[in-house]
């Protein structure tokens, strides 16, 4: 609380905030267009919109998780940031990476490769932003004064993701082989090292927000890492039942994808039996409310929907369905959009000296918000449910069972009109606490 | 009680095992698995043109195949199984946008090759052995 160059997290998560919003344009061009009014495809036809959904998303998410290490790192290691200059090259970088591949989405620039649409020579791009980013969390980490737990898993978590983006940059000409390795990426990121990420920041929090002693927690934060690549490494082969590899797969992705749950009930365990034990006299509440928030919600979408159909018995039937869907976004919303905003809560009224954090406007953001994020998850379960059964179960034409659909896709619409209003207040208390100063950094006691 | 050495033992402990069983496994897979249940021999020049133009139209942004994309547009493991080649080629080759029941695809307007190198791509697909995926109707009349 006591370093200037702490302050650079705040255009990470104004990027974030602008992102979100446009990522949330997107999920209605969709949701519309799933009930039925696809006005828009000739100009964002649905795998346009769908690409820069799920890229926005990823891109949010990581400006958040930078942002959160710009912030958490200099304070563990005690120590400013080696240079704040390169930190404002990197984020202009990112900034700009970000804005032509979504650009380039909408004019057939990108690989038809779920999550990863961001084409090659981008690729290469990100790959030296990232390296840029880590170069300068690493070196901070390792001039400072100390090397915390929570600050060496957070830093683990980022530098493992941006190697496990390499594999996602090679070229198969086996539809198969492409998949296997999509997965090192994409599964490998949110059920395993992403969550070295959330469990450094969460053990952050939970050490500014209750005061119990750094020892206990992070002892807690190995535990819950250990079990995240106990389960989660082997359970990549959930999904890989059904891409052309070997049988062997049902067998061990189902029973170690079925033990990830652990890791985040863990996570939900910790932070209540923290909160319990510690003084709450913390006056920032909405950050606590975020941070409790993030350990339930993901234990909910990712521990529970997730293993609603990870067993290869269930997932036979539920696979690439609007189930799928359902648990995508509970999950990222849970644990990595919720863990994002529970940062941003924190550190935002520290790095403007603005202390903005009981008013109404931030309390409808967090119940809108996760009411409404609530309500859409319900309503994709329901269609996803009657999509298995009208198409897989009683073989109805794929197109015939869409639409009757279109009465689930208003009530996502509702729900997500729900959430976007909690969005909005977020963002606009957001812009409210103003720009960062130098002065409020240093008066921080 | 756990210590906290105890607790950093299991992390690194266990990370370092399972991930050593991940990665034999995984050679397993890529070198032997996978090309056997592709049938990775029959992939011809046709078939990785196919790809290409599935991968460069991002068509898993509306469909998926092997069950993995969007869930805009039908599942594609099996089309030449479910629809014949006929009626594919029809609907990669028409000029206005395919929308037989309400909902538009992209109206691509594929050359006669590109439409041959899809169909290939198409057939090599229906071939792959995934398990069972997708699973027969069960409750069909
Ligand atoms: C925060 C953690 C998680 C996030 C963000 C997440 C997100 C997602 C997303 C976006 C997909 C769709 C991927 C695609 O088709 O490309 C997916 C698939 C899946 N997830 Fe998760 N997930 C998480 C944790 C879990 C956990 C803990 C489990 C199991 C207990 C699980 C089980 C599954 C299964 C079985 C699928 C495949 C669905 C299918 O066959 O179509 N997930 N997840
Ligand atoms: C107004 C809000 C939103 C709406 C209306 C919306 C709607 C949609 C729709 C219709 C899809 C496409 C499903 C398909 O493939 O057919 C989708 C995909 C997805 N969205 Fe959203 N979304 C919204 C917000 C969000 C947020 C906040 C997140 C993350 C926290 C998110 C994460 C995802 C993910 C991960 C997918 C891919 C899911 C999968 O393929 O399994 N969305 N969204
Ligand atoms: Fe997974």
């Amino acid at each position: 609380m006591k370093y200037k160059s702490q302050k650079v997290a705040y255009m990470f998560f104004a990027l974030s905030m602008v992102l979100l919003l446009l990522q949330i344009v997107y999920g209605f061009i969709m949701a519309f267009a799933h009930a039925g009014y696809d006005g828009l495809h000739e100009i964002i036809a649905f795998n346009t919109a769908t690409a820069t959904h799920k890229n926005l998303l990823v891109v949010w998410l990581l400006s958040g998780f930078m942002g959160a290490a710009y912030y958490i790192i200099p304070e563990e290691a005690q120590r400013e940031l080696v240079s704040v200059k390169l930190v404002l090259i990197q984020f202009w970088s990112l900034a700009i990476v970000g804005v032509v591949a979504v650009a380039g989405f909408h004019v057939g620039w990108w690989e038809g490769r779920k999550f990863l649409e961001i084409p090659r020579a981008l690729d290469y791009l990100v790959v030296v932003n990232v390296l840029l980013f880590l170069g300068i969390i690493l070196v901070t980490l390792f001039k400072g004064k100390e090397k915390t737990t929570t600050a060496m898993v957070l830093a683990m978590g980022l530098f493992f993701a941006a190697l496990l983006y390499l594999p996602g940059m090679i070229w198969f000409d086996n539809q198969s082989m492409d998949s296997f390795f999509r997965w090192w990426v994409v599964h490998l990121w949110v059920e395993g090292v992403w969550e070295l990420v959330m469990g450094g920041i969460l053990a952050f929090l939970l050490i500014k927000l209750t005061g119990v002693d750094r020892e206990l927690i992070e002892k807690w934060l190995y535990v819950i890492v250990g079990l995240t690549f106990l389960s989660g490494i082997l359970g990549t082969g959930h999904h890989y039942y059904s891409i052309g590899a070997p049988k062997y797969w049902l067998m061990i992705g189902g029973i170690f994808s079925a033990l990830e749950p652990l890791a985040f009930l863990g996570m939900a365990l910790f932070a209540f039996a923290m909160y319990r034990k510690g003084e709450k006299n913390h006056p920032n509440k909405t950050a606590l409310y975020w941070t409790l928030g993030t350990a339930i919600m993901s234990f909910a979408g990712a521990g529970l929907l997730g293993i609603a159909h990870t067993i290869p018995q269930v997932n036979m039937w539920t696979h690439g369905t609007l189930v799928t869907a359902m648990h995508g976004h509970l999950a990222f919303w849970g644990a990595y959009a919720m863990i994002v905003f529970s940062i941003i809560s924190y550190s935002l009224p520290l790095m403007t000296g603005r202390k903005l954090y009981d008013t109404p406007g931030a309390h409808y953001a967090f119940w809108l918000s996760n009411i409404g994020m609530i309500g859409m998850t319900t309503a994709f379960a329901a269609a996803g449910v009657a999509q298995v059964y009208l198409e897989r179960k009683v073989g109805l034409d794929f197109m015939v069972s869409q639409n009757a659909l279109h009465a689930h896709f208003w009530v996502l619409i509702g729900a997500a009109t729900l959430f976007t209003i909690g969005i909005i207040y977020y963002v606009v208390n957001f812009f409210k606490h103003g720009m960062p100063t130098d002065e409020a950094l240093i008066d921080n006691k | 009680m756990l210590s906290k050495n105890q607790a950093r033992l299991f992390f690194l402990g266990g990370t370092v095992v399972f991930f050593l069983i991940f990665l034999a496994l995984s050679v397993n897979t890529v070198s032997s698995g996978i090309p056997k249940k592709t049938h990775s021999e029959n992939i011809t020049e046709a078939v990785v043109g196919g790809k290409v133009l599935f991968d460069e139209n991002n068509c898993m942004g509306c469909h998926t195949i092997f069950g993995e994309g969007a869930y805009y547009a039908p599942e594609l493991t099996k089309v030449i199984d479910r629809r014949g080649e006929a009626f594919v080629k029809g609907v990669l080759s028409s000029k206005v946008p395919w929308a037989l029941h309400g909902r538009k695809m992209v109206a691509y307007d594929f050359s006669e090759k590109e439409v041959n190198d899809l169909i290939a791509f198409f057939k090599w697909v229906n071939e792959v052995d995934l398990n069972g995926f997708p699973p027969e109707p069960d409750l069909k009349k």
